[in-house]
């Protein structure tokens, strides 16, 4: 399934407008999230559909499939940014993620909750990335015959 | 309220959720599933969830066509076309009894967007007025999950974690 690049000149023109596009929309939609539709959880898939449809259309060999590899290392990375601001509210004297005990200096109560806000949705967003290019490296690995190059 | 617009797209829903069910070949089941999402998140939109429906979008009609597409080109043979036996006599009764007890029990549920609803009462003006206050984010939906219900979001990062590792763990077998 991941191997060499697709021969249909059409289609990698189309992919390589596309991948980039995605992507910034993707971090778009992670930092407007508190504003409109959208947020981590969809920044997160987004960011990963890029890389997937990058992987899909240049193959095991490019610039998406050194990207994913390297996302795999950040593997329960988002998680752990999502433990760490609630065990930082612990640290503030609060209780569990509540944000505003949060200790994060030169920020009041509401804006103390919005920093929390982001930070969580940056960690959702990393894991939901993780996981799905992780789970479509799971699914087509067998396919690439042994020749791994990871 | 005008059904102008959810008529066409419900149509649209049955047609293609009763065509993958239908269709012999699974890559054309798999597509078919994907347009169903697409319409659902335009009925989504339509009844003014912007955020389920731009997660049915990408999700439904994006990544999940992707993972369904690669496990058949793994599991797979050649032919993917599938034979299914003939429905029991019970289910084509059953089923259909079963929706008319579903609709007639829909009577008894609030009217869309009812101020008076159950629902509506409870929390959600809490979360409606105070927002803005107490987290000057916006947008409800987002400063519900990730703040009001963080543990609740925090569990769901767990899961997608945890099916990524399941994934890996199941499927990985390098040759060594």
């Amino acid at each position: 399934m991941i191997g060499a690049p697709l021969d249909s000149l059409i289609v990698r023109r189309t992919g390589s407008l596309l991948v980039p596009l995605v992507q910034i929309f993707a971090l778009y939609v992670l930092f407007f999230g508190q504003y409109g539709p959208g947020g981590g959880f969809v920044a997160g898939v987004m960011i990963s559909a890029s890389l997937i449809l990058g992987l899909l259309v240049f193959g095991g060999n490019g610039l998406s499939a050194k990207r994913a590899k390297s996302l795999l290392l950040g593997d329960g990375v988002g998680l752990l940014l999502f433990v760490a601001v609630g065990g930082l509210c612990l640290i503030g004297g609060g209780q569990f993620l509540n944000y505003s005990e949060a200790p994060i200096p030169g920020l009041q109560d509401a804006s103390r909750r919005y920093a929390g806000i982001l930070l969580t949705q940056i960690g959702v967003a990393l894991d939901v990335a993780v996981a799905a290019v992780s789970i479509v490296f799971s699914l087509s690995r067998s396919t690439e015959g042994g020749t791994s190059d990871a | 309220m005008t059904y102008s617009f959810e008529l066409p797209l419900l149509v649209l829903l049955i047609l293609t959720a009763g065509g993958a069910i239908i269709v012999k070949d699974l890559i054309s089941a798999v597509l078919l599933l994907g347009s169903y999402s697409f319409f659902l998140a335009l009925i989504w939109a339509w009844l003014g969830a912007a955020d389920v429906a731009f997660v049915e979008a990408v999700v439904g009609a994006g990544l999940a066509t992707v993972f369904f597409l690669l496990t058949l080109f793994r599991t797979a043979p050649a032919d993917t076309r599938i034979r299914r036996p003939r429905p029991p006599v019970v289910a084509v009764f059953a089923l259909p009894l079963l929706g008319l007890l579903l609709l007639y029990a829909a009577n008894d549920l609030p009217g869309f967007g009812d101020p008076a609803s159950p629902a509506s009462i409870h929390v959600s003006p809490h979360y409606l007025e105070n927002s803005l206050a107490d987290t000057k984010t916006p947008n409800v939906v987002n400063s519900v999950l990730m703040d009001y219900r963080a543990l609740d979001t925090l569990i769901e990062t767990v899961v997608v974690f945890t099916s990524g590792v399941a994934c890996w763990l199941l499927l990985r077998r390098d040759p060594e």
